[in-house]
C-alpha cells in the first residue's frame, strides 16, 4: 500500500489506547504486525488475490441514471453491496483474518451490529480455517435473524449479549472482555475504524480500497473527480475508506451522514459527530454520546449497523479540521430512500447506506456525486416490511 | 517513589496482618446509604484500605458481578459526585482508593476531578483503562494534590513495561493476578508468584494483588507473596445479597485468614 499514511495512534487529540494494561502488549504486537504486513509484498499479493478472486473486487462503479434525475445531478454508486457477503465489511475481515494467521493466532473474535461484519468475519475464518466467535446483542439478533443463521452455517459461534440495550455497544464491550481473557491465542477482528490504536488506522488502511478504486473508476468512466463524495457513518469504516483517497483533492466536498434516528433534538439518535460530545468509548477518545458525568448513552437508529454511540477517532479529527462535513438523516428519510433506490434502480440498499442516499436526495446538486452503497438491504427486509 | 501517599504506606505497614486487606465496594450499590454502611462494616471487620468503585456504564475491565453492580448503581441514580460523598464518609476511617474509568475523569476534566477526589479525602486513584502511556497528565495532577495514581500490571506486561510502570508507581502497584476481567475463580493462576516477584523488583512501593481472589484460603496464599490482597467481586456480591452484614461477615473471614 504505497503512499499509505503512517500508523497513527492519535488523530489530533483523538484516538489513543484507553484499555486495560492486559491488552497493551497485544496492541503493540498488532501494530508491529500491521506495519510489517501492509508493506510486505507477500501479504499484499495474498490479500489482493483473495479480494479479486473471492470477494469480487474491484466492485463496480455504477452511474445510476434514474436516481440522477431525481437528485438533479449525476449520481455514481460505489457498489460494495456486490461483494461476496454483501457489504464492505469483508474487505476488513479478510485483511485482518490473514493478519491473525500471520501472527499465529488460531482464534478470532468479532462483534457485530447488523450482522454484516459478523458474517464477513465468519466467512473469512471459514476460508482460512480459523475458529470464530461473534458477539451480538440479543436485540440485534432479533432484528437480523437471517445473518445469525448465516454465521452459524459458516461455522461461527454466535454469543448473544444481554447487557444494556442489547445492541452493538454491548457486543463490542463483550468482545473486548473476551480478548482480555484470551489475548494469547486470540485476535480481535474489530469491524469498524473504532477502538484502541492501531485499529482505527488498520481498518482505514484496509477500507481505503473503496475510495482508491472509486477514484480511479471515476477518472476512467466519467473523466473527472466527483464534486461530492457521500457515505454513511456509524463507526465510519466505509466512510473513512471512501474519503481518505480524496482528502487531498480540495475541490471534492466530503460528507459523512450519521443516523439522526428520531431526531437530533431527541436523545434517540446515533449522531455523535453532529451533536458534538467527546469522550472515551471502547479504547479511544472520540465523538461519543454521553451524559454530563461521562456515562455512555444508548444510541438509536432504524439501522442496526449505525446504532452505536461512538465513532472512529479519525472522523472526529476530520470534522474538527473542517475537511469533512457530518450531517444527520432521520429514520423516516432513510426508509423512504430505501424504497426510492429499490423502485428507481432495482437495488435494495442496506438501511445504513440508505442514509447516504437520503442525504443526497435532500441536497440535490447539479454536480457529480459519488455515493458509497456500503451494503445490500436483503438483511433489512423484515424490518422494512414491518415498518411499511 | 512513594512521594504522594503516606496514608497508604502506613496502612500497608501497620495492617498487623500477613498482608493488608483491601476490599472493593461499588459506590452507590445497592444505594448510596447502603454503600456507606457496607464500607463501614468492612472497616469494622478488618479492612486496612478500601477500594471504592465509581460506577461507569461500560466497564471494560470488569466481569459480570461488578458490571451488574455498576449498572444497578447507575439505575438507582448514583453519580460520581454522590460516590465522592461516600468516599468522604469512609476516608475518615481508612485510606480510600477510588477505582474510576478514564471517561469519568476526562469528562470532569483531569484537574477538576483530582481536586474533587482529594477534597473528598481519597488517598489515591486507580484508572483501569488508563495504561502507563496515557497516564502522565493525570499522574502530574495527582502528585500536585497528594493523591497516589496507582498503576496496574498484568501477567502479559512485558519486562520493559514493568520497569517503567514500577518506577512511576505511587501508593502501591495493583498486580492483576490473571489474564482476564474481575471475578471469582476457583483457583489462583499459575505463575502468580513470578509475576509478583517481577513487580517487586521494579518498584519501591508495596505490591498488592487483585482479580480472582475470593476465599480466605486464596487470600492467605496471596499474602505469602504480596503486601496486599484486593477482594472485589466476592465482596460486591455480599453487598448485593446480604448488605452491610454480609460484607462484614465476608471481610471478617478474609481478615481472620490474613492474621494467622
Amino acid at each position: 500500500m504505497t503512499g499509505a499514511p503512517p500508523l497513527e495512534r492519535r488523530f489530533g487529540p483523538y484516538g489513543g489506547r484507553y484499555v486495560p494494561e492486559t491488552l497493551i502488549p497485544a496492541l503493540d504486537e498488532l501494530e508491529a504486525a500491521w506495519s510489517a504486513s501492509r508493506d510486505d509484498p507477500a501479504y499484499v499479493a495474498e490479500l489482493d488475490a483473495l479480494l479479486r478472486d473471492y470477494v469480487g473486487r474491484p466492485t463496480p462503479l455504477y452511474h445510476a441514471h434514474r436516481l440522477s434525475e431525481l437528485a438533479a445531478g449525476a449520481v455514481w454508486l460505489k457498489r460494495e453491496d456486490l461483494t461476496h457477503t454483501g457489504s464492505h465489511k469483508i474487505n476488513n475481515a479478510i485483511g485482518q483474518a490473514l493478519l491473525a494467521q500471520r501472527m499465529g493466532k488460531p482464534r478470532v473474535i468479532a462483534e457485530t451490529g447488523a450482522g454484516q461484519h459478523g458474517v464477513a468475519a465468519a466467512t473469512a475464518c471459514a476460508l482460512l480455517g480459523l475458529e470464530c466467535v461473534v458477539y451480538m446483542g440479543t436485540e440485534d439478533m432479533r432484528r437480523q435473524e437471517p445473518n445469525v443463521q448465516r454465521m452459524r452455517l459458516l461455522g461461527a459461534e454466535v454469543r448473544g449479549v444481554d447487557a444494556g440495550a442489547r445492541t452493538l455497544k454491548e457486543a463490542v464491550s463483550a468482545a473486548i472482555r473476551d480478548w482480555v481473557a484470551n489475548v494469547g491465542t486470540t485476535h480481535y477482528v474489530i469491524g469498524s475504524c473504532v477502538g484502541p490504536a492501531p485499529y482505527p488506522a488498520l481498518v482505514r488502511d484496509l477500507q481505503r480500497r473503496i475510495g482508491d478504486e472509486a477514484r480511479e473508476q471515476l477518472l476512467d468512466q466519467a473523466g473527472r473527480l466527483p464534486d461530492r463524495a457521500i457515505a454513511c457513518v456509524g463507526g465510519g469504516s466505509n466512510a473513512i475508506g471512501t474519503f481518505i483517497p480524496f482528502v487531498d483533492d480540495e475541490e471534492v466536498e466530503l460528507i459523512g451522514v450519521e443516523a439522526a434516528g428520531e431526531g437530533l433534538s431527541t436523545r434517540r439518535h446515533s449522531a455523535p459527530l453532529t451533536t458534538g460530545a467527546r469522550g472515551v468509548l471502547h479504547g479511544a477518545f472520540t465523538g461519543v454520546l454521553q451524559d454530563e458525568a461521562g456515562q455512555i448513552l444508548e444510541a438509536h437508529s432504524i439501522s442496526a449497523g449505525l446504532d452505536y454511540p461512538g465513532v472512529g477517532p479519525e472522523h472526529a479529527w476530520l470534522r474538527d479540521s473542517g475537511r469533512v462535513r457530518y450531517e444527520g438523516v432521520e429514520d423516516g428519510a432513510a426508509l423512504a430512500a430505501f424504497h426510492r433506490v429499490a423502485e428507481l434502480e432495482g437495488i435494495l440498499p442496506a438501511l445504513e447506506s440508505s442514509h447516504a442516499i437520503a442525504w443526497l436526495l435532500a441536497n440535490p446538486s447539479p454536480g457529480l456525486s459519488l455515493v458509497t452503497l456500503s451494503g445490500r438491504g436483503d438483511k433489512d427486509l423484515a424490518e422494512v416490511l414491518a415498518l411499511g | 517513589m512513594s512521594i504522594a501517599a503516606p496514608a497508604i504506606s502506613a496502612a500497608f505497614a501497620d495492617s498487623g496482618k500477613h498482608a493488608a486487606l483491601m476490599p472493593y465496594l461499588m459506590g452507590g450499590y445497592p444505594s448510596i446509604e447502603e454503600s456507606v454502611s457496607a464500607g463501614l462494616a468492612a472497616v469494622d471487620a478488618g479492612a486496612d484500605l478500601l477500594e471504592l468503585g465509581v460506577p461507569f456504564s461500560d466497564p471494560l475491565a470488569d466481569g459480570p458481578v461488578i458490571h451488574a453492580a455498576a449498572t444497578a448503581a447507575l439505575g438507582s441514580g448514583a453519580t460520581p459526585h454522590g460516590v465522592l460523598g461516600v468516599c468522604e464518609r469512609l476516608a475518615v476511617r481508612v485510606p480510600v482508593v477510588l477505582m474510576v474509568y478514564a471517561n469519568i475523569v476526562l469528562t470532569a476534566g483531569v484537574e477538576t476531578f483530582v481536586l474533587r477526589a482529594a477534597g473528598s479525602g481519597a488517598s489515591g486513584l486507580i484508572v483501569p483503562d488508563l495504561p502507563h502511556d496515557e497516564a502522565s497528565e493525570l499522574r502530574a495532577a495527582c502528585d500536585a494534590e497528594g493523591l497516589a495514581l496507582v498503576p496496574l500490571v498484568a501477567p502479559t506486561t512485558t519486562p520493559e513495561r514493568v520497569e517503567a510502570i514500577g518506577a512511576d508507581a505511587r501508593g502501591f502497584v495493583y498486580t492483576v493476578s490473571l489474564t482476564g476481567t474481575t471475578g471469582e475463580r476457583a483457583e489462583l493462576p499459575e505463575g502468580l508468584a513470578e509475576t509478583v516477584e517481577r513487580v517487586r523488583a521494579a518498584t519501591e512501593v508495596p505490591v498488592a494483588v487483585g482479580f480472582g481472589i475470593s476465599t480466605p484460603e486464596q487470600a492467605r496464599s496471596v499474602a505469602k507473596i504480596a503486601d496486599g490482597v484486593i477482594v472485589g467481586s466476592r465482596v460486591v456480591r455480599a453487598a448485593g445479597e446480604g448488605g452491610a452484614l454480609g460484607v462484614g461477615s465476608v471481610v471478617g473471614e478474609l481478615a481472620e485468614a490474613l492474621r494467622h
